[in-house]
């Protein structure tokens, strides 16, 4: 049935990680203790996935040097480089 | 330059959801040259979710309903695009529709990631419109902590990952949604420490004609029991979370039970620690603004959404334009993939349904209808808002700015919010806000069209997703060439 899932490696702030193929670039954070990272424009507040399939834009983050990338749409490929405002 | 491609076909479905995939089926099988855009980058929408088929290339369905009806629309998919017949465009979002001169629909494409792109432009003479909907969310304290999240969200990290969102779950909210999300999560292994419904489950006693005319309902029902007495999973009934506590992210919710209208019932208050993802959902908001750009005619449904209207063969006001799932009232994948089927049908022939299509839509309009009776949002739902309670997420609009616009400077619509407050005007356009600034804004109006002319003219957004200033530039405006 499931077959083991291929090991991909990924950056998160210049910090290299392994990583199962075929999450998101949100699953992979949150899979690392990282439930936030974005700070919001106004009051500086920690953000992170909210609703989950592309409708509010909490999850913005900068991948491959693009930034406002939704992390909950983005599928996380091996070499992918992850920036945002969270410590790795 | 490739975003110049210009695409022309007979019917344009956006969304490969339930009613997506149904429509761009019976469209392309009654021999129509069809084009289905999608945001997901692969077919499913948010009801069949599943792992990436690059990496699980057969997905066994765990955790999915109707399962069975996905892979036949699935294989009747596929089978039309290597025909030739149907164009697949995933990663695609809409965020312009237009009708030019002669009839023919042009929708304006971007990238929902990345930055590659098929085609910038998409030309069709017929447009079914299936752009489902998302989790309806009301602000309260707390809400903006990272940890909490939809309650479809978790279900559709749950079903896009294999993993889970984090350990211990609280699911809160109206409607029988909340269940599958807690049965999902206990049979991934996170616990769940308690299900809140606001409702009281004796609301559907008058509804019961209805919920016999659907019993696939009542069976989903009785296995999500079978899964919460597994997992010990408390539902509780007229409770609501009246607070998400933490410093940087979630950490506990208190809880409270309510009377019939929505109120705190003093001294039922009660914190449940350790809990690091609350989901809430208050049922669900249609996706209906490429529609509303368009002309289409709109109502309130029974749930207080605003929805499109539609005659029996899916059809909108506006000419040419069918619309099936979500966007003409919330009822869930059954009645989205018959609507698809008569919507993708009429675009292509102009065929009218069955009788038995017809009656099942009927039936499952009916059980709908008393659903959203059922679990109504509670009446007093803002009672437990404070004056710094964020209203609008993206542009950290509170809630005691809102209610000055609305008691000192007269912003008694949402649309008028809008230009006082900046709520609804960040990222999000007012998807996650619009609903509670509607109600906000429109609070203590008697008018019973009121809350319907916030609503629609909140929803007009001509620009429906965010896009940057190179694309616009990089705009094909030439007139099109007949072909």
């Amino acid at each position: 049935m499931s077959t083991t899932p291929q090991r991909i490696t990924v950056t998160l702030n210049a910090t290299e990680i392994r990583a199962d193929a075929g999450q998101s670039v949100g699953a992979v954070l949150m899979g690392q203790g990282i439930k936030a990272w974005r700070t919001t424009r106004n009051e500086g507040k920690p953000r992170g996935l909210f609703c989950g399939i592309g409708a509010c834009y909490d999850c913005l983050i900068t991948i491959d040097g693009q930034p406002n990338q939704r992390a909950c749409m983005v599928e996380a490929r091996d070499s992918m480089n992850i920036e945002g405002d969270f410590d790795a | 330059m490739s975003t110049q491609t210009e695409f022309s076909f007979d019917v344009a479905v956006i969304g490969a959801g339930p009613a997506g995939l149904a429509a761009a089926v019976a469209a392309a099988e009654r021999g129509a040259k069809v084009v289905v855009l999608d945001a997901g980058t692969q077919p499913g929408g948010q009801f069949w979710r599943h792992r990436p088929e690059s990496v699980i290339p057969e997905p066994d369905g765990h955790g999915h309903h109707g399962w069975k009806t996905y892979l036949d629309l699935r294989a009747r998919f596929d089978a039309a695009a290597s025909r030739g017949m149907l164009r697949y465009l995933p990663n695609t979002q809409v965020w312009m529709t237009e009708c030019e001169d002669a009839g023919r629909f042009v929708l304006r494409l971007t990238p929902a990631t990345g930055t590659a792109l098929e085609a910038a432009t998409v030309r069709a003479t017929k447009l079914v419109s299936c752009t489902g909907g998302y989790d309806r969310q009301l602000p309260l304290p707390g809400w903006e902590l990272p940890g909490v999240m939809a309650a479809g969200g978790i279900q559709a990290f749950i079903k896009a990952n294999g993993t889970l969102p984090g350990r211990r779950f609280v699911v809160a909210g109206t409607g029988p949604f909340l269940l599958p999300v807690a049965a999902n999560i206990a049979e991934a292994g996170g616990k769940v420490v308690a299900v809140c419904e606001s409702a009281s489950l004796a609301n559907w006693l008058p509804h019961l004609g209805a919920a016999s005319g659907v019993p696939g309902k009542a069976l989903e029902g009785a296995e999500y029991a079978g899964v919460f007495a597994k997992h010990r999973i408390r539902y509780r009934t007229r409770t609501v979370v009246t607070e998400v506590l933490g410093e940087t992210s979630a950490n506990s919710v208190r809880i409270a039970k309510v009377d019939a209208d929505g109120a705190v019932i003093a001294g039922t208050e009660q914190l449940l620690e350790d809990v690091d993802v609350v989901g809430f959902g208050w049922g669900f908001t249609p996706q209906i603004e490429l529609a509303v750009a368009l002309g289409a005619e709109t109502r309130i449904d029974a749930d207080g959404s605003l929805v499109c209207v539609v005659d029996d063969r899916q059809a909108s006001n506006v000419p040419g334009l069918y619309l099936a799932g979500e966007v003409t009232g919330v009822g869930g994948a059954v009645l989205a993939v018959a609507e698809g089927l008569v919507a993708g049908a009429a675009a292509a022939t102009g065929e009218q349904p069955t009788a038995g299509t017809a009656r099942q839509i009927q039936r499952h309009r009916k059980f709908a209808g008393a659903m959203h009776q059922a679990h109504p949002v509670p009446e007093k739902w803002d009672d437990l808002l404070t004056d710094d309670t964020l209203v609008c997420r993206c542009e950290e609009v509170s809630h005691g700015e809102v209610v000055h616009a609305r008691d000192a400077l007269g912003a008694t619509d949402a649309r008028t919010m809008k230009s006082f407050t900046r709520t609804g005007m960040g990222w999000c356009q007012g998807k996650v806000c619009g609903f509670a600034v509607s109600c906000l804004s429109t609070k203590g109006n008697d008018d019973a069209g009121a809350e319907q002319a916030s609503l629609a003219a909140f929803a007009k957004r001509p620009v429906a997703a965010p896009l940057t200033l190179g694309e616009i530039s990089a705009l094909d405006s030439r007139q099109p060439q007949d072909s």
